[in-house]
């Protein structure tokens, strides 16, 4: 059988079918919906849900999870505005600022996690309260952006040829997903994220260097989750304190969808990006038909959310029985 | 004498309620092997653990190239050129055998990781012990033996000064072992240190040069191999003076006298799977003990899988006492034809890690009733109680967390768990692997007894003089297919062995004549 294909793959490839599939329905029925400027919007409309996604995928990976990205989006965006509108802040010093910040309080969540113990649903559960509330703090109102340097970059798109352009947001996407990519395929500390999810007690006694690794993995998200914060305000020139409220389980559920194991040590960072296409196609779709209610994007991707955890389960045990 | 490589000074070590170790001592000189012997729970992986960082000692000193070190984790152990492959065998399940050889020492360039590099280093490290499989697969679809040698191919991959290998070779099989040696006497020609441990007596005294005893976590002595006598040896290890262990060790017992007699209990036939086994029959009657022999990945455990249905056959049926049963489709249909199988990767289909010795004991009985019908709290300490000390399994009580236990009691609580069910056929898959020579005595002993009582035996080890020592009938195994059937007086290690290796020999005399 020379289409066999490794028992490994089976998820991303099942992804990649159902996002071809669900394509194809829509391409169908909605006329116009086939066409490149589609696609080139469903990178720009999701971009800061995938890059959040970018950075959730690689702490399940590691075994955890993060329940703060979406706080920490909305604090991010508050802050950037605030910074900008009423502290006069040049806006790369304030995002700047917001990457600092959403980094360092990643890597404070990953020390309590490796250092104290603590289960990771906790700790960033509490980061979830935490930085919403300071977002509140910041600025209990949504807030404009005006400042040149945003409305510059509102036309600082790059162009694809035939009349195609393609949005900062989604550029920036696109660049998240490469580095989460090289940084989970060709670099010591992806391959060790791997390690400590599969097992790990055995990376431990193996000499991989686990509590950096951890530290570093939730660090990494709350970086994603502060610049996701700032594609925000780029998407819709200001800040809200309401901003991307619970977006965590958009993004965890768009990586289960993309076929990465929810215990950890198993899937792919391309496997995400499919699934925020498919979670995009759907809505895009809901968009185009008009007359369907946007209720229906979560119900479908429940719905894609529980296949895929039944296929993994198949796998898995599968996998056991082998 | 030289200065030592490794000295370590009056090591103790305290877990809750147990005093691991106290005032151990080690002193290994650089270019030996130096065996670290002691029963099972002596302190062995413990003393192996706080050199390495796994562990911190409470008290006490260790002098790696004459400098004081106290490493904090594996990691700096390494660092420091202490290379070590733990009990438990310690590899990422689903990472590719490749991979885990260079975990953590992958090189990149221009910022990229050299996958193709990653794989023939792997490749590279697998030949010296004459490995030869896909390393693109996960880790985790290979056997435990296979397993093993990766394991044993990354700690030796790097360029180390000290290399401790706690019980690499438990389920290896002669070839592999002598692979192994191979490469150990050759790192130790270049310098290299090598601490040992094991329970097979015959492997210390083929390769070690000196040995150290612990007992109860405390250093007994040290000694020169070649100047200690074995019986010595066990001696210091149990504590016991030598004119009282006639019985010890493997000569002391004899083949059951309760024949088997009468129709099979349980027959299967034609049973295969694609790709994994060829068709074989197989029949076994009550108070029967038949063995299963074979080199490593010859199907012996394949054998056992399909008998107890983790596998499922694609050919052929079943029949129990005469009647036929359908052949087996999950394990718990066959815990309910009363079969049992102790398996041989205890620590993934084996031991619940977080519960205690009691809880895992009494397992595979209370599932066998059903969650309904609970066994009592007194019922179950009856039967725990029992088997510690019956199979001496050491633990501070029988409400210890597993996981603390050390390796050879965790395999004896497993043991313990489908004993205890009274199972009709226990299906043992290597059931003394790293366990120390009084129990395994003691658990040979055990199991006459229930065959006397009437329980059928099937006996999966590389072990031939266990075997040899214990089985009415032996099958025996080559490339996944049954070669040959032995019985009662035909059986000797020397049979086995020339029914393993016919076929090679045939096919070399084929080529010698062409
Ligand atoms: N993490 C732990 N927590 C509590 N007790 C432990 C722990 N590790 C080991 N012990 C205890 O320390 C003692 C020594 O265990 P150790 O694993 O060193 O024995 P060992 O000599 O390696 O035996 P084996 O031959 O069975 O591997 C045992 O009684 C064990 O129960
Ligand atoms: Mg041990």
């Amino acid at each position: 059988m020379s289409l066999k294909i490794s028992r490994k793959y089976v998820p991303l490839t099942a992804t990649f079918v159902v996002f071809v599939v669900l394509f194809g329905i829509a391409s169908l029925r909605y006329e116009g919906f086939a066409s490149a400027a589609v696609v080139v919007e469903l990178f720009s409309e999701n971009a800061f849900l995938g890059i959040c996604a970018l950075g959730m995928t690689l702490v399940i990976l590691s075994g955890g999870i993060d329940l703060s990205v979406g706080s920490v989006v909305g604090f991010t965006s508050t802050f950037v505005a605030t910074m900008i509108m009423e502290y006069a802040w040049h806006p790369i010093n304030a995002w700047a600022v917001a990457l600092v910040l959403g980094t360092v309080f990643g890597a404070g969540m990953g020390c309590l996690i490796h250092f104290y113990k603590l289960p990771a649903f906790l700790v960033t559960l509490g980061g979830l309260f935490f930085a919403r509330g300071m977002a509140y703090a910041v600025n209990r109102e949504s807030l404009g952006i005006n400042h040149d340097l945003y409305n510059g970059l509102a036309s600082a798109n790059i162009p694809l040829g035939g009349g195609l352009s393609l949005s900062l947001t989604a550029s920036l996407f696109i660049a998240f997903f490469v580095l989460t990519f090289y940084i989970g395929r060709y670099t010591k500390f992806g391959r060790n994220v791997y390690a400590i999810g599969g097992d790990e007690d055995s990376a431990l006694l193996m000499g991989l260097p686990v509590g950096r690794t951890k530290i570093g993995v939730y660090a990494f998200s709350g970086f994603c989750s502060a610049a996701a914060g700032i594609v925000m305000t780029l998407y819709t020139w200001s800040g809200n304190p309401l901003n991307g409220v619970a977006l965590e389980l958009d993004a965890i559920a768009v990586v289960v969808v993309g076929g990465t194991l929810l215990t950890g040590g198993v899937g792919f960072v391309a496997g995400t990006l499919l699934g925020v296409l498919i979670y995009g196609t759907i809505q895009q779709a809901i968009y185009f038909d008009g007359n369907l209610s946007s209720s229906l994007t979560s119900v479908a991707i429940g719905v894609l959310l529980l296949i895929f955890i039944l296929l993994q389960k198949a796998i898995v045990s599968k996998g056991e029985e082998a | 004498m030289p200065d030592p490589l490794l000295s370590m000074r009056g090591i103790s070590k305290a877990f809750p309620g147990v005093q691991a170790l106290s005032e151990a001592n080690l002193t290994l000189y650089r270019g030996e092997v130096h065996a670290l012997m002691g029963e099972n729970g002596a302190g062995k992986s413990t003393l192996i653990k706080t050199l390495t960082g796994v562990h911190q000692r409470d008290a006490g000193e260790v002098l790696f190239e004459g400098k004081p070190i106290k490493p904090a984790a594996p990691l700096e152990a390494e660092g420091l050129g202490i290379s070590t492959v733990f009990q438990e065998v310690n590899l990422i399940p689903h990472l590719s055998v490749a991979e885990n050889i260079s975990l953590g020492r992958q090189r990149s360039r221009f910022g990229f990781m050299q996958w193709k590099e990653i794989r023939e280093r792997a490749e590279r490290a697998l030949k010296r012990f004459d490995v030869e499989i896909d390393v693109t697969q996960e880790v985790c679809s290979y056997s435990v033996a296979i397993q093993q040698m990766v394991a044993i191919a990354r700690a030796v991959d790097i360029d180390a000064k000290l290399l401790v290998l706690d019980e690499p070779t438990s389920s290896l099989d002669e070839n592999e072992v002598e692979e192994l040696f191979a490469v150990m006497r050759k790192l130790c020609a270049q310098g290299m240190g090598i601490v040992f441990i094991t329970h097979f007596l015959d492997q210390v005294y083929s390769i070690t040069d000196r040995i150290t005893v612990l007992r109860n976590g405390q250093s007994i002595g040290e000694y020169e191999t070649a100047k200690l006598p074995r019986i010595e040896l066990i001696s210091h290890m149990l504590g016991k003076p030598v004119d009282q262990l006639a019985d010890t060790g493997s000569d002391g017992l004899s083949r059951s006298e309760a024949a088997s007699q009468g129709e099979a209990w349980l027959e299967a036939k034609d049973l295969s799977k694609e790709g994994v086994m060829s068709s074989f029959d197989f029949e076994i009657r009550k108070g029967e003990a038949a063995g299963l022999a074979g080199l490593l990945g010859s199907g012996r455990t394949e054998t056992a899988k399909l008998l107890f249905g983790i596998l499922k056959s694609d050919t052929g049926e079943t029949s129990m006492a005469g009647n036929s049963v359908g052949n087996p489709k999950s394990p718990r249909q066959a815990i309910a034809r009363k079969i049992g199988f102790c398996s041989e990767d205890r620590k993934r289909e084996g031991i619940i890690p977080n519960l205690s010795v009691r809880e895992n004991i009494v397992l595979a009985l209370q599932a066998r009733k059903g969650f309904i019908n609970t066994i009592s709290r007194q019922e179950q300490n009856r039967i725990a109680d029992k088997f510690i000390k019956r199979l001496r399994i050491k633990t501070p009580s029988r409400e210890t967390p597993i996981r603390t236990l050390s390796g050879g009691n965790q395999q004896k609580a497993l043991l313990a768990r489908w004993l205890a069910t009274d199972p009709d056929l226990i299906i043992l898959d290597e059931p003394t692997r790293g366990i120390d020579i009084g129990a395994r005595d003691e658990i040979e002993e055990l199991i006459r007894e229930l065959q006397k009582e009437g329980m059928a035996v099937l006996l999966i080890s590389s072990e031939l003089e266990e075997i040899e020592r214990l089985c009415e009938r032996v099958w025996v195994l080559r490339d996944r297919q049954f070669v040959g059937e032995l019985s009662d007086e035909e059986i000797s290690e020397k049979a086995i062995m020339s029914l393993i290796a016919h076929s090679d020999e045939m096919e070399g005399s084929d080529e010698a004549e062409s």
